[in-house]
């Protein structure tokens, strides 16, 4: 279907996680912003904020409605993607690239083997789709 | 009319799901907000050069009989009686307590003749109450032809153009808020110079089984398929309120901001004496625009604050997608209801910055 990137993991949630040493970058996944539609806002914690796996990390809002972005990874956010808030439209435009939306310090590796391989994710939205 | 409960689809569905829609449940029936070009796509193709809407969704009732002026003009807040042929009014449908049930287009479409055009989802308390009304009347009948028919609103500054080809000499002849019979693409239909986008554009009414073949035909014209989603940003842009949201019963008229739309010299009309004390005594709160000056969306249902009191609350709000802004409607207390005075939303916790504008936030003639 779609060339999903294979060098990450997924979350149910739709987010995904690039690690880089110990820190990962997080964004949404394709089917997110498909699903959203146009991406208008975007509201993201500040540096030095305490994030935990599957808790709340920030909110994104497309033209109709508000969806709560929840992070994959736990730690702290070292860097938010500033450029991306005057931007919204890159979620919708390239959600793999220039759309990541936080840097985060993880602070248990172990997180990701809680996540789903590229493949493992495209199985899951097949489920989703029935 | 039907009363059933279940999902209602109009006929153009089979055309939105080949279209690739996302479809909606909106008042009972499965519409669509969007096309795969995305909604600011779509308003923005409307703002430039032109749009398609399925609003086949919205109560269409007939009036007809010598007294359907009189009872038209009994229901309703503007002067029907003296409404020409072929010519629209934007009206209101008031409770005797001068409450909006509803806001309405009528259309005198010949001299015992008139076609009311009702939002959807009123359309269930209208029509019972245009039926009550209608029982001081002798000569008067009602015809629900919602179903029987489709609506295609055709909007945006190149609509007159296709338009002109499946119905050559009909745009020109047809002023705003006018209505004429036509030949559409050979179809029989009404076509009106009406619309709620704020753009200039057309309503066309035919029968359900032409459906298919007249929507087709507009979009090869070159006008894009467009669903609620933009609808609703284009509504949103030209300050025109939605019943529900912006306005309700417990909402009257003064305090809306569509007084021009109340006519109390004229005869006999139900919430007429109500309305006559608030014009006399004044409201206490008004429907404003705002557009964000802080960041952040406010949404339906967010609280308005001055000085860490609340003075109101928001009934519209998002991005628009002409104006580099976020806009909404709202109440807020008379006192705060100028132009340029300030005003805190709380969105979900964060209390953001916003001023009142003056409205309409867009306008096709002053441009933006």
């Amino acid at each position: 279907m779609t060339d999903r990137p294979t060098d990450r993991r997924y979350s149910r949630e739709h987010e995904w996680v690039l690690t880089d040493g110990g820190t990962a970058l997080v964004g949404i996944t394709d089917y997110a912003q498909a699903e959203l539609g146009d991406v208008v806002f975007l509201n993201l914690p500040e540096v030095g904020a305490q994030v935990t796996q599957y808790g709340k990390l920030g909110e994104v809002e497309s033209v109709k409605a508000v969806s709560d972005l929840f992070s994959p990874v736990s730690g702290e956010v070292v860097e938010v993607h500033q450029e991306l808030m005057e931007h919204p439209e890159w979620v919708n435009e390239d959600p793999f690239g220039k759309a990541w939306m936080v840097r985060v310090r993880m602070s248990d590796r172990a997180d990701l083997a809680k996540l789903m391989t590229a493949e493992q994710y495209a199985k899951f939205l097949e489920g989703l789709e029935h | 009319m039907s009363t059933t409960d279940s999902l209602q689809r109009t006929a153009l569905y089979p055309a939105h799901l080949a279209l690739g829609a996302r479809m909606v449940l909106f008042a009972g029936w499965e519409m669509p907000i969007q096309y795969p070009r995305g909604i600011l796509a779509e308003a923005r193709a409307v703002r430039s050069s032109a749009g398609i809407f399925d609003v086949s969704h919205m109560g269409r009732i007939e009036i007809t009989g010598r007294d359907a002026p009189a009872l038209m003009d009994l229901v309703l807040t503007q002067d029907v009686m003296g409404l020409k042929e072929g010519r629209a009014r934007y009206a209101l449908l008031c409770t005797e307590e001068g409450g909006i049930t509803d806001d309405v287009i009528i259309y005198r479409l010949g001299p015992d003749h008139l076609l009311l055009v009702c939002n959807a989802g009123n359309r269930p308390a209208v029509w019972p109450w245009l039926q009550r009304c209608a029982g001081e009347f002798n000569r008067v009948d009602l015809k629900d032809t919602t179903e029987a028919t489709v609506m295609i609103a055709l909007q945006g500054p190149q609509t007159p153009a296709i338009l002109e080809r499946l119905a050559p000499g009909v745009a020109s002849a047809l002023r705003p808020f006018a209505i004429t019979r036509a030949q559409v693409a050979g179809v029989q239909a009404l076509v009106a110079r009406t619309g709620y986008t704020g753009e200039d554009g057309f309503e066309v009414m035919a029968p359900a089984q032409e459906g298919e073949r007249l929507w087709g035909l507009l979009i090869q014209g070159g006008a894009a398929p467009c669903g609620l989603g933009a609808r609703d940003v284009l509504r949103l842009e030209a300050a025109l309120p939605l019943h529900g949201h912006d306005m309700d019963v417990s909402t009257n008229p003064f305090e809306a901001g569509l007084e021009r739309f109340v006519n109390l010299q004229k005869g006999r009309f139900l919430g007429q004496q109500a309305l006559q004390r608030v014009h006399a005594n004044g409201v206490a709160r008004k429907l404003v625009g705002f557009v964000m000056t802080g960041r952040g969306i406010a949404r339906s249902g967010c609280s308005i604050l001055s000085n860490g009191q609340a003075i109101g609350q928001v009934t519209s709000g998002g991005p628009s997608a002409t104006l580099d802004k976020n806009i909404g409607l709202g109440y807020v207390a008379v006192e705060h209801a100028q132009p340029g005075a300030s005003l805190i939303i709380d969105i979900r916790g964060n209390l953001v910055e916003a001023q009142v504008v003056p409205l309409p936030f867009y306008s096709r003639r002053r441009g933006l």
